[in-house]
């Protein structure tokens, strides 16, 4: 064994630990890899790391996306871009193996070492990588040189283009589906460097054959190269290509397919221009809005307002309108549910006049909605509809489904609604809150579930916030001191809460005056759960107040406490304490 | 036989009746020796190409074996044109094992799940790792199986026995390998600060070298996918499109995605919205083996359902229902219960599924789900039986069935260690019985299978087998003890592993 100087000892553990029988501690190496060949330098890490990462490539997954990671980024440790082709082995080994994360992550470095290669260097070296993966014996080498074409393919000469284009088709043509996936996934990505000559016959002419796959998953991943190959065709080639696969792929057998067309079909809008969409793309969205199966018109419904959006109003209301008016009646109520989230978007394209007369009573009708979710949906979006048609339309339609949903047996469905309080009060104004509201946010402090007390208590506080303490004080405070006196400890438990949070916003005058005493009297409750919430809320207090009335008022309360018979009682009081005192030490 | 139906023109064609030999056996039982509970094996599968084969036992083992008589996977195919003397018989050595499961217990239902495999499936094969999914009641497990190099390591830069914050293995044992873990960072910080690292690198550091050529085959779990049933799983099976799964229990069926192990989607759902109408579980459920959208699950009633996963995302409704109306005259008590379907198959070629009940085989066209278009008689001789087999619970007993991989043969199991043989194509007679032992022949019936000459003239049905009553009367008191559930055909050749209790047998022909 060789004999290390001493400042070497820490970079001769991390090489040894390399290879070392714990896990972690490889991890840890691996992840210093650029401290190691920083240690060997240059030439050392091209001759010796890089070889001996080549060959020890059996470890754990962890260990290789480490080490996958660490290796795109390694072209300054190997002596600068004219050597990072000393950087491919090792990663054309990674990309071979059989997890899919480890290849994928080693992919993501070779594109980034390769974006960096000169342009010789990536004929000499990257290309031959490229042809070797794609001609892989096993799948796992051939899934990985789909994601490799897009970087070889720009910098090659003319023969080595045409063959690369050929591999390409070859492997969209593979045995494996995984393979035929793989490259229906990166035919996008590899379109956008081909030629526009060749991307019109031979790309097209593989997207089609992936078009017509047998598997339903190539078939999925070939629409979402619908969009992205729309895009790099001149609008009249999408028309004539593109347009026909996605009308044929929107009556497609297989729900799977349709629905990812009605996810994506807005995007291609765009693409093939105003006219053809008009002409085949709504009534391909119209279809899909029908569909038989629910995922599909949930997907559809979902994206209502986003093809709404590229559709001039008059289509919209034509075409669009009466599907979504069929769809706030959907059977299926995660339909209903995904229309509720995104129809209040709707309002803005319509302009006013058509929102109030069409789209009023689907809002009203999904605001009555026997399934909370879609109820809840359209009040989270309820400031968009108030920017075109003003509060005063929806209020009363309005007030029945919230008080409806404040009430629902499901408790959190009434959470869901109370943290929509402050959004409705802001978007109402103080006096509908008042009339309407004021009493339901009183109710929520004394249900029987904690979450909702304890959210009741921060909705106070985010209400006072938002319409200022002379509101609170007439609104919130005398009603909350009120039931400080409910016979249940638990309901007195939540008002000591709700005075605690909301101190902070009253400012010292009201907390002196109003919230301190009703404080004070709790601390002779006869549950000890109160005595020390009382001690607890005294200590929140301690900073807010004015320190004479924390030597004349909370101190002796806490004193009392301090010496309870109770041990968690005078637990907390003396913690109290402890807060007054280090508030007066500064002094 | 005497008829002159169509069947007779086509006997020629039939392939003639094979002649079985005994090849191998593993895990052979000396006289006397006790069976060990956990030792019974309890699922068997071949993998796609035949070149491996895997057993589960009730002890949640699984053990792997190879096929000795080709070297490679390349040279197979120059192999075969080769003349090769027709003796030439698939070979298996053993591999390796692993524990698969191990028993559980499930606080919140008070239940004890055991770690009895129920089904193994292999996995497309990838650097020549292998992958498989075995189950047993309530979790599957996805296995990778592969040569790993037994690393000796050299040439390190600091003496393991040295003292001091270096962290070979030898320390493990007393510091821990984490508790020196900071101490290397803690170091490292401090280097990175004060230290300036000259533009050649140390001279004097050196890398490890690793020595050593011996690999070692480890089996590491790669992915658990559990929680998703109520019900014992009773199936899994792959998806042609390489990347999804189901798994079926006696209620539900799920989806899965072999890389994603915390979601899966459920897309059949019998159970009745009110437990006590329940009158039909789930048996056994299988993939297409091309048609990645296809889908078949049978039944406690005895029907196979068809389902197009293309349909939509619940597959409530089947596409197609293969059902055979038993003549009511026939009916008893036990009707219901043999007519439970305990496995499907499919065949390669797609077109037909291979069923078996409790008394017989049936073989399926898909093109055709009024009938079946051969059954196959197992035991017909236990019918008068039945009360008896009903008393000791016999009579649920879950036997597998196995096409071969050209299709022409399809094979079960029964009791006293016997399986069956049928030849399937249209004419053919063939129907052996065989025994789990090294003399496979030795019951082998001599009076040739008849045909139900009424029926086979009327509608084409074929009903083969039916054994002689003779078997019966020879002496032989049949054993229900030692029954024959689990076999496998090997997916290219006339090959069958079958399990009799703790022992595997090998047969070829």
């Amino acid at each position: 064994m060789a004999m290390i100087d001493e400042p070497l000892y820490p970079i001769a553990i991390l090489i040894d630990e390399l290879k070392n029988e714990d896990i972690q501690l490889r991890l840890n190496s691996i992840r210093r890899l650029s401290t190691i060949a920083r240690a060997l330098g240059e030439e050392r890490t091209r001759k010796e790391l890089i070889p001996f990462l080549s060959e020890n490539n059996d470890d754990d997954d962890e260990v290789l996306l480490a080490m996958a990671e660490e290796l795109g980024v390694f072209i300054p440790y190997v002596g600068g871009v004219e050597y990072a082709h000393v950087l491919l082995p090792p990663l054309e080994t990674l990309c071979t193996v059989e997890e899919t994360c480890v290849r994928d992550k080693a992919v993501e470095s070779l594109c980034r070492i390769g974006a960096q290669m000169k342009e010789n260097d990536l004929v000499d070296w990257f290309v031959p990588l490229v042809k070797r993966l794609a001609a892989g014996e096993w799948f796992t080498a051939r899934v990985s040189s789909c994601g490799l074409f897009h970087i070889a393919y720009s910098s090659a000469p003319d023969h080595l283009k045409t063959e690369l284009r050929s591999i390409y088709g070859q492997l969209c043509q593979d045995d494996m589906p995984m393979v035929r996936r793989a490259a229906a996934t990166n035919l996008g990505k590899f379109a956008a460097t081909v030629e526009p000559s060749h991307l019109k016959t031979e790309i097209m002419s593989i997207f089609e054959d992936l078009t017509q796959d047998d598997q339903d998953s190539v078939r999925l991943l070939a629409v979402e190269g619908c969009a992205a190959l729309g895009k790099l065709l001149e609008p009249q080639d999408c028309v004539t290509h593109i347009l026909p696969v996605i009308v044929n792929f929107s009556q497609d057998k297989s729900w799977r397919v349709r629905y990812m067309v009605a996810n994506q079909l807005y995007e291609l809008c765009e693409a093939v221009g105003p006219e053809p969409t008009r002409a085949d793309l709504v009534p391909a969205y119209v279809r899909l809005l029908r569909d038989n199966e629910a995922e599909v018109r949930i997907a559809a419904a979902g994206k209502v307002t986003k093809f709404c959006r590229i559709l001039s109003p008059q289509l919209a209301i034509q075409h669009i309108l009466p599907c979504v008016k069929e769809l706030s009646s959907d059977s299926s109520q995660h339909v209903r549910s995904a229309l509720a989230s995104v129809i209040m978007g709707m309002a803005p394209v319509l302009g006013k006049d058509a929102t109030i007369e069409q789209l009023l009573p689907i809002f009203l009708s999904l605001l009555k909605d026997e399934f909370p979710d879609v109820r809840l949906n359209i009040i989270s979006k309820l400031d968009q509809v108030n920017q075109v048609i003003g509060i005063d339309l929806l209020s009363q339609s309005l007030l029945p489904a919230i008080v409806e949903l404040a009430e629902d047996r499901h408790w959190r469905v009434r959470l869901a609604i109370i943290e929509y309080i402050p959004l409705l009060a802001s978007q109402l104004g103080v006096g509908f809150f008042d009339d309407k509201l004021g009493a339901l946010c009183m109710q929520w402090l004394e249900d029987k579930v904690f979450s909702i007390r304890d959210a009741a208590a921060n909705n106070l506080k985010r209400l006072a916030e938002e319409f200022g303490p002379e509101w609170a004080m007439q609104h919130i405070i005398p009603q909350v001191l009120d039931k400080i006196n409910n016979p249940h400890y638990l309901y007195r438990m939540t008002i000591l809460h709700a005075i605690s949070l909301l101190a902070p916003v009253m400012g010292a005058d009201i907390t002196c005056q109003k919230l301190l005493p009703v404080v004070i009297a709790s601390s002779k409750d006869r549950v000890p759960n109160i005595k020390f919430n009382v001690a607890k809320v005294l200590q929140s207090l301690v900073p807010i107040l004015d320190q004479s009335v924390v030597e004349s008022t909370i101190r002796p309360c806490l004193v009392e406490l301090s010496e309870d018979p109770d041990v968690d009682v005078r637990y907390f009081a003396s913690q109290a304490l402890q807060a007054c005192d280090q508030v007066m030490m500064p002094s | 036989m005497n008829g002159k139906g169509p069947e007779d023109a086509r006997d020629p064609a039939a392939p003639p009746a094979l002649e079985w030999k005994f090849a191998q056996v593993f895990g052979e039982r000396t006289a006397g020796e006790e069976v060990q509970e956990v030792d019974i094996i309890s699922a068997i599968e071949f993998d796609k190409s035949g070149d491996h084969l895997a057993t589960g036992d009730r002890g949640g083992r699984v053990v792997l074996f190879e096929r000795t008589d080709v070297r490679a996977h390349g040279c197979r195919r120059d192999l075969e044109r080769l003349d090769y003397p027709v003796s030439r018989h698939p070979e298996f050595r053993y591999q390796t094992e692993f524990q698969s499961h191990e028993p559980e217990f499930d606080y919140l239902k008070s239940l004890e799940i055991e770690e009895k495999i129920n089904k193994i499936r292999w996995c497309q094969t990838a650097n020549s790792a292998l992958f498989l999914l075995s189950t047993n009641d309530k979790t599957i497990k996805f296995w990778k199986v592969q040569e790993k190099k037994v690393k000796r390591i050299s040439e390190m830069n600091l003496d393991p026995s040295q003292a001091g914050g270096n962290d070979s293995s030898a320390s493990s044992s007393t510091a821990g390998p984490r508790a020196c873990l900071p101490n290397g960072g803690c170091s490292y910080n401090y280097m990175c600060n004060d230290f300036s690292f000259p533009p050649g690198g140390f001279p004097s550091l050196r890398l490890p070298v690793v020595a050593g050529q011996e690999t070692s085959l480890v089996a590491k779990c790669r992915r658990i996918y559990a929680h998703a049933h109520d019900y014992h799983i009773n199936s899994i099976s792959n998806n042609s499109d390489g990347e999804t799964f189901i798994s079926a229990d006696d209620l539900r069926i799920n989806l899965w995605n072999l890389e994603i192990s915390n979601q899966s989607f459920n897309i059949v759902d019998v159970k009745p919205a009110n437990m006590e109408d329940l009158t039909e579980v789930i048996t056994s459920a299988e993939f297409h083996p091309t048609h990645c959208n296809t889908l078949a699950y049978s039944s406690s009633k005895g029907s196979i359902r068809l389902l197009d996963l293309r349909q939509s995302a619940l597959c409530d409704n089947h596409s197609q229902l293969f059902e055979e109306h038993e003549a009511s005259s026939s009916r008893s008590f036990f009707t219901e219960i043999i007519a439970s379907i305990s496995d499907i198959k499919f065949g390669k070629d797609g077109r037909h599924i291979l069923s078996r009940d409790y008394m017989t085989l049936k073989l399926w066209d898909i093109n055709m789900d009024s009938r079946p278009v051969a059954t196959f008689q197992v035991h017909e001789y236990l019918r008068p039986k039945l009360c008896d087999l009903y008393e000791n619970d016999s009579i649920f007993d879950k036997f597998e069935c196995c096409l071969s991989g050209d299709g022409l043969r399809v094979a079960t199991g029964s009791y006293s260690n016997l399986f069956r043989v049928f030849g399937c194509v249209a004419g053919s007679t063939e129907a052996m019985t065989l025994e789990a032992s090294k003399n496979p022949m030795r019951r082998q019936v001599q009076s040739p299978a008849r045909t139900a000459r009424s029926l086979s003239s009327l509608t084409r049905v074929v009903r083969r087998g039916a054994e002689s009553p003779g078997i019966d009367a020879n002496g032989n008191s049949y054993d229900f003890t030692t029954k024959l559930l689990h076999l496998a055909w090997h997916p290219t050749e006339n090959s069958i592993a079958c399990a009799a209790a703790n022992s595997l047998y090998m047969y070829y022909a």
